[in-house]
């Protein structure tokens, strides 16, 4: 899911780091307001957790490898807003460094996975748990944020993917970017992560957030009662 | 909750440490899975000589950006060259604890920047 350089159209990662950039804007007021001073070395190992679990590439036999990404965990234990924090300075350390995703598609791969994806990994998380507090109930909220969270992001990037031979093609007709249209790119981001790594991402969101609820429920952003430390 | 800080990390915290440890030393899995099942790069996360032995062609504005940036550990390894599985591991090992470390130690900075005490 890290885009490399050169096959995103400037129209496309052009507007995706505005957008990025806005959404950091937003997460760092919020996070300013609403985290607790007690969690900054909990968003520290969050970013570590992140770097480190996207490096555990898993092989679909006979198809191409890919990997979970955090960013639901995070979202629900230390909220959405510190999650895009924690998990877009892990994808920038992850180009800078280690060329995995491009620098000019920082902005879309920081988009997708560390804005999008927490976004709706807690919008969905909410919407299952809704006001309730059973355990059962949690842990099958965040085993869907986790799951459907990063099909969606994949999905997300499989149409930025798509859209470029519409953007932008050559003289020749060939396109000057990702050569592969909607219809490929779609389906072949989708499969991957429905079948394989949005059930991992789940099952891990789903078996660290149900250790949170034993042992640690206060500390669980999700159900804080009030938008300060208490 | 309110007995924390008793010495320089809570319970809790040295037990999350603990596991980033473990994780980080079986890192290598990643690399040597996909090795053993041999597929191949992510969907869409091809090098440019990749794409051309699939489709035929380089496309031209890729060719172009592809050398946008030289990244210093390109692929999470020290070495392009050596073939040794042994060795990849480790270099893929010594990249998660250097990118785990990094990626812990700014978000440390930045998050004490934008929370800061006694608000």
């Amino acid at each position: 899911m890290h885009i490399p350089d050169g096959y995103l159209s400037p129209q496309t990662y052009l507007p995706l780091f505005g957008v990025f950039i806005g959404a950091i804007a937003v997460a760092v007021k919020k996070v300013k307001k609403e985290v607790p001073a007690r969690n900054i070395p909990y968003l520290g190992m969050a970013a570590a957790f992140s770097f480190i679990i996207m490096m555990f590439n898993l092989p679909v036999p006979g198809g191409s490898s890919g990997h979970a990404v955090g960013s639901a965990l995070i979202a629900i234990l230390f909220g959405p807003w510190a999650a895009m924090i924690s998990v877009s300075v892990a994808l920038v350390i992850q180009a800078l460094i280690f060329g995995d995703g491009g620098i000019t598609a920082i902005g879309a791969n920081c988009f997708n996975m560390a804005v999008f994806m927490p976004l709706i990994a807690w919008f969905i998380f909410r919407l299952i748990c809704g006001k309730s507090r059973a355990p059962r109930r949690i842990v099958v909220a965040a085993f869907f944020a986790g799951y459907l969270s990063l099909v969606l992001s994949a999905i997300l990037t499989g149409v930025e993917f798509g859209i470029q031979p519409l953007i932008a093609s050559g003289a020749d007709g060939r396109a000057l970017y990702c050569p592969y249209d909607l219809k490929i790119a779609i389906p072949a981001m989708a499969v991957e992560h429905l079948l394989l790594f949005g059930i991992v991402e789940g099952v891990i969101t789903a078996l660290i957030v149900q250790y949170f609820v034993r042992q640690h429920q206060i500390m669980i952003y999700a159900f804080r009662t009030t938008g300060t430390d208490e | 909750m309110h007995s924390e800080q008793q010495g320089l990390m809570n319970n809790l915290q040295k037990k999350i440490v603990v596991v980033l440890l473990i994780l980080v030393v079986l890192t290598p899995a990643g690399l040597l899975l996909p090795m053993f099942f041999n597929t191949g790069a992510a969907w869409g996360e091809w090098s440019a000589e990749t794409l051309k032995e699939v489709t035929g062609y380089v496309p031209a504005g890729l060719a172009k950006y592809t050398k946008t940036w030289k990244a210093p550990l390109k692929n999470y390894t020290f070495s392009h060259d050596d073939s040794s599985r042994m060795h990849q591991s480790g270099y893929y090992l010594v990249s998660g604890i250097l990118g785990a470390m990094l990626a812990m130690s700014i978000t440390l900075l930045l998050s004490k920047l934008i929370i800061r005490n006694g608000k």
